[in-house]
């Protein structure tokens, strides 16, 4: 009973540097972001109004936070670990009734002091949890069809409701909890169709579609020629690829188009082609046809095209800490938040991206060792649930901000300005670390 | 059963890497390999502004400026920024409509490109200023540009001075060296032409850094790459404002020209072409307005009459063509004709004479106080027909070179653009008209009293005078007598016009005849009743024969007669005889030069003078058409609620108000 006296024991300190740098580099990106040569940083850092002082405020309850989950008992997590998603999902449900409008999402809920919480962070943590919970029940085979379904509820209910408040990029983040699925031993066929799948789409936007379904045509082709002895046999697989070339087909010609002009509204569209580098034509938009009052007709690429050109100025040096002229002259939009690494990008250049990657990557392996070394299934799955969120949020946002995906709007974990992104990255951390300090006991 | 899975730990690490690559790959596409996202950054950020520097004024003779420049404003516009603009609003202030908009928008990328400002309205009245001032986020992609405007205090010698316009992509082609922007202004003609290099100084250039709403937040890499603009020299000319205004005075309802130099250095003291124009109608924003008008005016009052009219100087020649025979040996200056009304030693022509009595052209001086027309006639063939050169036609060539010695029928290089170099007739141009071998003196013997196809602009008339006022010499006639902190360039530039020119060497005795004679032009001669109190002086009357309608008068003298200090050249289009319009004009310029005041008849005698009106009927048919149709906007206006008072007091009061703005916004 000694450890309970002692929190730091079996806590791997490695991660917790790593935090500790990356929050602090976050703070300092937002307070080069905020900083103005006139006036006097230290009198505005204390009347806490700006964006860094705020940050510093919440870094200092993430400290409280992380204490006192390390103080916390290992079994207390999976004991609370279905409680707490339900209550995860209610909480997104009372969006819908005290929610609160930011920039078009009805996904917070006001609390007090002027802040605001989105429980669509927050409810990361508990799905997690709820993910390891039921991934380490002896009952569990993941294999069976009937997990499968039970974990991609688990996982995408969350992602369902965020999706209908408008939050599609954060919606996106929940697919991670797959790649834990697929660790468990999840099907990988099913993972590879998923990733033919997107890549279809990709293809669909990029590739003229009749050009598209020659390719197609011609693939199917050579696959039917390659295995031709095989056909002379049987003529099951002949059926088999004919089927998925209709299949491809059909999705290239109608049901992508359908999506794009019938499902998604026009900036969706617009972001999505823009990421390719194409312009979408807001006319063949049924949606936004509806409602005439504002259809933007150019493609709304203007933050990715600020942010690529911040990061482009930085160049090898970068142009240094407080000196970017993009990030002072505010260009990039959402730069404190999800366009952040514009900023760092065009101060420190290639050389400080480079070794802000390294620091990503680190944090991310080290969590995989870490994962890999537990005896209990449930803080492996965990581990890996922490990883795959981490790596999704880094990916999605680093890609948006490069100009290599559309922007769908997640934060950068640990740097993006923002209470609720930097406690829920902090509150899954430091869970994991305190699991990993028993990772001698076998917790269900 | 986890443990089976193993190996997909290591398939999840393969697959964070691999994206982890494709972003450092395209981290290394954006940072190292593209050049162009830094170029983006500065044009994002970094806003170049030109600074003007003030330009050079022009001093008179006496340091008074004839020009200053003031404070005016400028709205431009960067087309591609404009996005947002409540363009409604911004028409209403400037008063135009949105056609006239998108018309201007439209001119501005195709004469500068989307992305660099042009000027949108040039010169703001300060009303319109004060509001759009009040108003200015309203309309993003615009900005207001402080430039320096002329204004003329005197309204005077406009033609001289010349005016300042943007410069259009021909000037642009024309002088790329010299580093010129569409936008910038620059000397379209006269003295603003000729010494634009001097005038204009060097524009200085300071870098801002901007934010996405193009607020400026401060000076880039301080102030590091940032140029001083230096402003331009100053200019001090011979032009007595004075006498300038005098000369326009006199020449009012006429049309003509008058030119007054200073003998003993060429500075011109005053030149006036009329009609003329107030220089301030060509700086405001109804610029275009009047310049539109003043083309279309068919007296053309932006013609400057004194180096590009070309008149036949008539008998103001005689004194030359004596000179010519005195020169070339052939007569003296006792030499006399009988003359009784006429020349008749030609077959083919008969000129007649004034004069009938015997006896007034019985020596040089007899005959250049009478005018007779017969004796330089009889000179003139005497010159031509010159046993020395063998025929005609190598008298000619020798009586031609004499002209040009004397300034006739050349440029003689006055610092002011376009001079024409009016009319002595080739060789070529004879032989052509009568054929080779087939002309002699009595073809062109009207030349001799200054007619035939010889004509003179009133600037080398002028020239003339001083050749003879000097006896025998001319500095080039010019404005610029020096300019400010003079460059060695610069001296050299001025160097052609401080240099004596010594036309030939011809004998005292045969100047003092000529002198002589032109002074008693104006005892008993032609020029009698023209006197300038208490200053003797010589003159030589002239009446050109104008095909077109009635005769111009002419008159050109020199002043004091001895040590002479002022040389007049006057030409009043239609005038008739040379004593009667031009004259008396010529009379009050020395008058007053000499004097520095005028006499009280004088005064009264100036009123009639310039009260008399010789403006043919045509171009007076002309100018009442136009004022019916247009009475309403096409006269040339004032500027609107620039000029009316004092145009410079209210600028200043715009200018403080600026200031006050700008510090009222600091925090």
């Amino acid at each position: 009973m000694n450890r309970q006296n002692n929190i730091s024991q079996g806590v791997d300190f490695g991660v917790i540097w790593l935090y500790a740098i990356l929050v602090t580099i976050g703070i300092l990106c937002i307070f080069m972001i905020e900083y103005r040569l006139d006036t006097n940083w230290f009198q505005t850092f204390l009347s806490a109004k700006t964006n860094y002082s705020k940050q510093l405020i919440f870094a200092a309850l993430c400290m409280v936070i992380a204490t006192t989950i390390l103080l916390t008992d290992s079994k207390l997590f999976t004991a609370f670990a279905n409680l707490s998603y339900i209550f995860g999902i209610l909480l997104m449900l009372s969006t819908f009734i005290f929610g609160k409008s930011i920039s078009g999402s009805k996904s917070w809920i006001p609390i007090a002091g002027g802040f605001n919480l989105q429980p669509v962070e927050i409810c990361k943590v508990f799905t997690a949890l709820a993910l390891a919970k039921f991934l380490s029940q002896q009952e569990t085979d993941i294999t069976k069809l009937r997990s499968q379904i039970i974990g991609g509820f688990i996982s995408l209910l969350p992602a369902f409701i965020s999706v209908i408040q408008h939050e599609a990029g954060m919606a996106l983040v929940y697919f991670s909890f797959f790649l834990v699925m697929y660790r468990e031993g999840f099907p990988p066929t099913l993972m590879i169709i998923a990733f033919s799948f997107v890549v279809l789409i990709i293809s669909t936007l990029l590739i003229e579609p009749n050009t598209l379904a020659i390719i197609l045509s011609a693939l199917a082709i050579i696959f039917m020629l390659s295995i031709r002895k095989v056909l002379k046999r049987t003529s099951a697989p002949l059926f088999l690829i004919v089927g998925i070339w209709f299949l491809c087909v059909g999705i290239q010609r109608f049901a992508v188009p359908f999506i794009f002009n019938n499902v998604l509204e026009c900036y969706q569209s617009a972001r999505v082609y823009s990421a390719f580098g194409k312009d979408y034509d807001c006319s063949q938009n049924v949606r936004s046809a509806k409602k005439t009052e504002k259809s933007p007709k150019k493609p709304d690429d203007y933050n990715v095209r600020q942010s690529k050109i911040a990061i482009g100025s930085g160049g090898f040096w970068g142009r240094g800490f407080l000196k970017g002229t993009q990030t002072r002259g505010k260009y990039v939009p959402a730069q404190h938040t999800d366009f952040i690494f514009a900023s760092l990008g065009e101060a420190f250049g290639f050389v400080g991206s480079i070794i802000f990657l390294i620091i990503y990557l680190t944090l991310l392996m080290r969590i995989i060792t870490i994962a890999e070394r537990q005896r209990s299934t449930f803080s492996r799955v965990y581990a890996y649930c922490v990883a795959s969120i981490f790596f999704f949020h880094i990916a999605f946002n680093i890609c948006m901000t490069l100009g290599l995906f559309p922007s769908p709007g997640v934060t950068l974990p640990l740097i993006s300005y923002g209470g609720s992104s930097l406690v829920s990255f902090t509150i899954l951390l430091f869970i994991l670390l305190r699991l990993d300090a028993d990772r001698q006991m076998v917790l269900r | 059963m986890s443990v089976f899975n193993q190996s997909r730990g290591t398939v999840i690490q393969i697959i964070f890497t691999s994206v982890f690559i494709v972003i450092v790959l395209q981290l290394i596409n954006l940072q190292i390999f593209s050049s162009k996202y830094k170029m983006a950054a500065e044009s994002n950020a970094v806003f170049r502004k030109i600074i003007y520097p003030d330009r050079g004024i022009i001093y008179d003779r006496k340091k008074k400026a004839l020009l200053e420049n003031v404070i005016s404003f400028d709205l431009i516009v960067t087309p591609y920024e404009t996005k947002g603009t409540d363009t409604a609003f911004l028409c209403n202030i400037i008063g135009i409509d949105s056609i006239e908009y998108k018309r201007r928008i439209k001119e501005a990328i195709n004469k500068n490109t989307g992305v660099k400002p042009s000027i949108f309205e040039p010169i703001l009245g300060p009303d319109v200023y004060a509001k759009l001032y009040e108003n200015m986020y309203k309309f993003p992609g615009f900005a207001l540009s402080e430039r320096s405007v002329r204004t003329y205090p005197y309204n005077t010698a406009a033609q001289l001075l010349g005016y300042i316009a943007e410069v259009d992509t021909t000037f642009l082609k024309k002088y790329k060296a010299d580093g010129y922007e569409m936008g910038d202004y620059a000397g379209m003609s006269g003295l603003e032409k000729t010494y634009e290099k001097i005038l204009m100084g060097q524009r200085g250039i300071k870098r801002y850094i901007r934010d996405n709403k193009s607020r400026i937040q401060g000076t880039y890499e301080k102030g590091k790459y940032d140029t001083v603009p230096i402003a331009g020299k100053n200019l001090f000319t011979s032009i007595d404002v004075e006498i300038q205004q005098l000369a326009e005075k006199l020449l009012q309802n006429k049309i003509g020209s008058a030119v007054a130099i200073n003998p003993k250095t060429g500075g011109i003291i005053a030149m006036v072409s009329s009609p003329t124009y107030n220089p301030n109608v060509l700086t405001g924003n109804q610029r275009k307005k009047n310049w539109g008008y003043m083309v279309m005016d068919t007296s053309r009052p932006m013609y400057n009459r004194a180096i590009k009219g070309q008149y036949p100087p008539g008998s103001t020649f005689k004194p030359l063509g004596a000179l010519v025979a005195l020169d070339q040996g052939l007569i003296t200056p006792n030499y006399g004709v009988p003359c009784s009304g006429g020349y008749g030693a030609c077959n083919s022509v008969y000129v007649r004479c004034e004069h009938s009595n015997t006896g007034h052209a019985a020596n040089l001086r007899l005959a250049l106080a009478n005018s007779c027309n017969s004796y330089f006639s009889d000179i003139f063939r005497k010159a031509i027909d010159n046993k020395l050169y063998g025929n005609a036609a190598q008298g000619y060539i020798k009586w031609k070179e004499y002209m040009n010695a004397f300034g006739l029928g050349r440029t003689l290089e006055v610092d002011l653009p376009s001079e024409d170099k009016a009319n002595i007739p080739d060789v070529s141009k004879y032989n052509n008209y009568f054929g080779a071998n087939r002309w002699n003196s009595c073809s062109i013997l009207t030349l001799g009293i200054g007619q035939d196809r010889m004509t003179a602009t009133p600037i080398q008339m002028a020239n003339l005078m001083c050749i003879i006022a000097n006896r025998g010499h001319y500095f080039p006639p010019h404005f610029v007598d020096s300019i400010e902190n003079e460059s060695e360039v610069e001296t050299k530039m001025l160097a052609k016009y401080r240099n004596k020119h010594v036309v030939t060497h011809i004998a005292d005795t045969a100047y003092q005849a000529v002198v002589d004679g032109m002074h008693d032009v104006t005892i008993y001669g032609t020029a009698a009743y023209i006197k300038i109190p208490g200053i003797e002086y010589c003159a030589k009357t002239g009446t050109a024969q104008n095909p077109h309608g009635d005769n111009h008068s002419l008159f050109v003298a020199f002043a004091p007669k001895d040590n002479p200090r002022i040389a007049v050249a006057v030409v009043v289009e239609n005038g008739g005889y040379g004593s009667v319009a031009a004259g008396p004009i010529a009379g009050f310029i020395m008058e007053k030069y000499l004097n520095d005041t005028i006499s009280k008849e004088g005064l009264t005698k100036i009123e009639e003078v310039s009260k008399m009106n010789l403006i043919p009927d045509a171009i007076k048919k002309w100018y009442t058409k136009h004022s019916q149709a247009a009475a309403t906007t096409k006269k040339p206006t004032n500027n609107k609620k620039e000029d009316n008072k004092e145009p410079i007091k209210s600028t200043l009061i715009l200018n403080d108000d600026k200031k006050k703005r700008r510090d009222s916004s600091k925090p």
